[in-house]
């Protein structure tokens, strides 16, 4: 073997490793074309009131659905999978907690109904995606027809009032002073979400889920368990939006949330996790459905007629992450 | 007093009815490094993973400290100390390594939640007596090979494992590491640690371990003292036979010409390779030596179109060539033999036949369709001449042993049969038999014609098959040696540290 005399080199001149995580600005791509966008908004619709703050809290109230949607979703991410189903969730959320009110349960039992749905059918997600193995790709697609279909058929497609003030005004409608009750409950969900994601072992699993499964399964890491409960996440944050959605309107309808599922993962690809799993951030999250709701709300102002609208919104959508390519990447 | 700490009885385990392990016995002393050791699918892995749970065994018993134990996962196995340092390794690329080590054992604060500064910290002190650099907070992903593996080791040991599995851990490091691990092993050692070692290394086996067991085709050969049992007898219970002299150099001419076939000048690639320049004649061997770092894997993946050229030049023929991806080389008529071979060369979800075929579908062509019968042909020709061990051709490559796998990607570019070949570690990680006929193989195709770079960090192989040797630094060529001048390993390894 190797002589002794040899003088043993420093490991750490043959390092073939960069020191700390590096500085890349494509890392922060959404917070830099969220700051553009309000920008150019603020100078182009300053005389349509684009910076009132009626109109900012108008984002905020426009937002809060998806974003709270987005926050479990940024879960769902990270562990490489997909949830397609929130949307339809919402709409049978709403209508299940408009039935259980108007059948005397009560503000509260139409809450735990409301969320109960969402978790059950998450469940059902998340147990066929990890006991059948079925891909979540299709789970949740078949997942989303037939959500929506029992939306419908539950009430011949008619909506179902609620009369509830109280339900109305803590779930949608109301303000605390200045501040939109929606904008309250999206900063609770991304609160909750954050501190999950970056200070709990369940948040550290889920990312360890996504960067390298089997690998995650060798160090002790329940991936089954994992992947379960981030579709739980889903479907109770769905469950919720469609409570405030249900709030909103005072009513319950089978429309509601639709086209929501592909809102909240651009938004979470916008925030700059990644779609191949590992790498996720709630506060990005946000920052991606406030700058989608801020596109839409601008639009809107500028008089863009929907298709218009929904143009430019996915220009704006594949541009950004394009630029921030590292979010594709990872 | 000698203690004993592990003991695995009667084990059996088949796949698919084939029988893997036929009644194997193995046991572990306190503080004991035992040396598992045997011929590429002899079954080591599968072993180990039943110590760990990670395969179930169909028969047989297992005693930790004299107490029968049930071990039917990997909580199971850390329950028992019992920890592993995988061949196929267990990191997570998108966390950092302060993360890794603590998954799923993270510090807490008193309110639940992660405490990442005493997680950073803790990895600190464990980096520091492991003798590493590596800063706690960057990510794996970042890492290189070698720092891969120091994680590993820091991760198991972190678990205050009394077992400590370790396979194949030397395949990936360089000379300064694997005496840092050895140094560590030792430490281990005295704190009453054991470890089992698996390793087609013949001298690390002997400087490191106190027994070794030998399995054949899943069966018990020998169990023996290290300092009792001779080399020869080791190699001829690996291997089943007598074994010549395959890692003598041997005297060669080669047809070579004035004119070089691939020539490198001022080469300069990203951060690694700063100012290279060399020549390659037709069926000469060219080795490229240097530590871990020096920029030698980087050289290949820059010529062969992986990483862009920045500045310098590269000539085949006389002809200057802008190579831009892997198709553009392998149409000027390279070949590289990547040195992650796993991630890089194989496509681990197909079969055996598909890997091999890969590279030469045009080749196979027949019409519009691929000649299925030649590609079979193709095939079992390849799997007999490396002597794969494998089911059939149609097995999947993932359900490979480690060594086999490396055969298959080195069988998949001879297939293509290039001008210039470029190895990149050519016998990580397969048997001693496998590395003589991988040897073989070299100086046949270079006999044949053939020009070859081979880069590796086992001098002894390098020694073996090389005309020429080239001594990478920082990216430079700091050193020529003509092999006929060298006389002893030592003086090719100054060359490599003394800078
Ligand atoms: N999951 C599996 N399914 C089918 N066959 C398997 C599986 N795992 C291992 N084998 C087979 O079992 C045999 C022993 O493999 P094992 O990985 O234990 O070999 P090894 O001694 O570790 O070899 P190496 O030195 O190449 O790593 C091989 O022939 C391999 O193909
Ligand atoms: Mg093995």
């Amino acid at each position: 073997m190797l002589s002794k005399d040899i003088k043993m080199k420093d490991p750490i001149n043959a390092a073939p490793y960069k020191s700390g995580k590096t500085f890349d600005w494509r890392d922060y791509i959404v917070y830099i074309a969220f700051v553009g966008v309000l920008v150019y908004f603020s100078i182009s619709l300053f005389d349509e009131g684009f910076l009132s703050s009626q109109n900012l809290m108008n984002i905020f109230r426009q937002t809060a659905m998806i974003s709270i949607m987005a926050v479990a979703m940024t879960f769902v991410i990270s562990t490489g999978e997909i949830d397609l189903s929130v949307g339809s969730i919402t709409a049978l959320a709403s209508l299940t907690t408009a039935l259980a009110i108007q059948a005397g349960f009560g503000l509260f039992g139409g809450v735990v109904v409301g969320l109960g749905t969402g978790i059950l059918i998450g469940l059902i997600n998340g147990l066929l995606i990890t006991k059948v193995a079925i891909p979540s790709f299709l789970v949740t697609l078949g997942m989303m027809g037939i959500v929506r279909g029992l939306a419908m058929w539950s009430t011949n497609t008619a909506p179902v009032p609620i009369l509830d003030q109280n339900f109305n005004f803590f779930f949608g409608s109301g303000d605390l002073g200045p501040i939109p009750i929606l904008l309250v409950w999206t900063f609770v969900f991304a609160l909750v979400g954050h501190i999950l994601l970056r200070k709990t072992s369940f948040g550290r699993q889920t990312l360890a889920t996504g960067g390298n499964e089997s690998a995650a399964k060798f160090s002790g890491v329940k991936t089954a368990k994992v992947k379960l409960m981030v579709f739980i996440g889903t479907g109770l944050a769905a469950g919720f939006a469609g409570i405030l959605y249900a709030g909103r309107m005072q009513a319950g309808r089978y429309t509601f949330g639709e086209g929501d599922e592909l809102s909240v993962i651009a938004a979470v690809i916008l925030g700059g996790t990644a779609l191949a799993g590992g790498v996720g951030t709630v506060v990005g999250t946000v920052i991606g459905s406030l700058m989608i709701g801020t596109i839409n709300n601008g639009l809107i102002i500028m008089g863009l007629d929907v298709s218009q609208q929904m143009i430019v919104r996915g220009l704006i959508i594949i541009l950004a992450v394009a630029i921030g390519r590292k979010t594709i990447k990872r | 007093m000698e203690q004993t700490m592990l003991s695995m009885k009667n084990i059996s385990k088949a796949f698919n009815g084939i029988e893997v392990l036929k009644s194997v016995d193995f046991s572990v002393e306190k503080g004991e490094v035992h040396a598992l050791m045997g011929g590429n699918g002899a079954g080591k892995s599968t072993l180990m993973k039943i110590l760990t749970g990670v395969y179930t065994a169909d028969g047989g018993d297992v005693f930790i400290e004299g107490k029968p134990v049930t071990i039917n996962d990997m909580k199971d196995a850390r329950a028992n100390k019992i920890s592993m340092i995988f061949q196929e390794f267990s990191l997570i690329p998108t966390l950092t390594v302060a993360e890794n080590i603590f998954l799923t054992r993270e510090a807490k604060t008193s309110l639940g939640l992660l405490n990442d500064k005493e997680c950073v910290e803790k990895t600190r002190d464990l980096l520091k007596e492991l003798e590493v650099d590596i800063n706690p907070n960057e990510l794996v992903g970042n890492l290189g090979v070698g720092y891969w593996q120091m994680t590993e080791i820091a991760k198991a040991l972190s678990q205050e494992a009394k077992i400590l599995i370790m396979d194949e851990p030397t395949s990936s490091l360089t000379k300064n590491e694997t005496e840092i691990l050895f140094k560590f092993i030792n430490k281990l050692k005295r704190k009453g640690i054991s470890i089992i070692y698996i390793s087609h290394r013949m001298d690390e086996i002997f400087e490191i371990c106190d027994r070794i067991t030998i399995l054949r085709d899943g069966k018990n050969m020998v169990t023996e003292n290290c300092k009792d049992i001779p080399l020869e007898t080791v190699i001829q219970h690996i291997v089943g036979a007598e074994m010549d002299k395959a890692f003598e150099w041997q005297e060669r001419s080669y047809p070579h010409g004035s004119n070089p076939i691939l020539e490198v000048k001022n080469l300069a690639s990203g951060s690694r390779v700063n100012d290279i320049s060399f020549k390659l004649y037709p069926g000469e061997i060219l080795g490229i030596a240097g530590l871990m770092g020096s920029g030698r894997s980087e050289v290949a993946r820059s010529i062969f179109g992986i990483d862009p050229i920045d500045s310098g030049e590269v000539f085949i023929k006389g002809e200057k060539q802008s190579i831009k991806n892997p198709t553009d080389a392998i149409s000027a008529g390279l070949a590289l033999i990547p040195e992650d071979r796993r991630v890089q060369g194989l496509v681990l979800a197909h079969s055996v036949k598909e890997n091999m075929i890969l590279p030469i579908l045009s080749k196979l062509k027949k019409g519009p369709f691929v000649d299925d019968r030649k590609a079979i042909e193709l095939s079992n020709e390849l799997v007999k001449k490396l002597n794969i061990k494998t089911d059939n051709i149609y097995k999947t490559t993932s359900l490979l042993s480690g060594g086999n796998q490396q055969k298959i990607v080195l069988a998949k570019w001879l297939a293509n049969d290039p001008d210039v070949l470029i190895l990149d570690e050519p016998t990580i990680g397969v048997d001693i038999g496998a590395k003589t006929e991988i040897i073989d193989i070299i100086r046949e195709l270079a006999d044949s014609g053939k020009s070859i770079l081979v880069i590796s960090s086992e001098l002894p192989e390098l020694l073996a098959v090389s005309d020429r040797v080239i001594v990478l630094h920082d990216g430079r060529v700091v050193k020529e040696l003509n092999r006929k001048e060298i006389q002893a390993e030592e003086e090719l390894q100054h060359a490599i540290q003394g800078y």
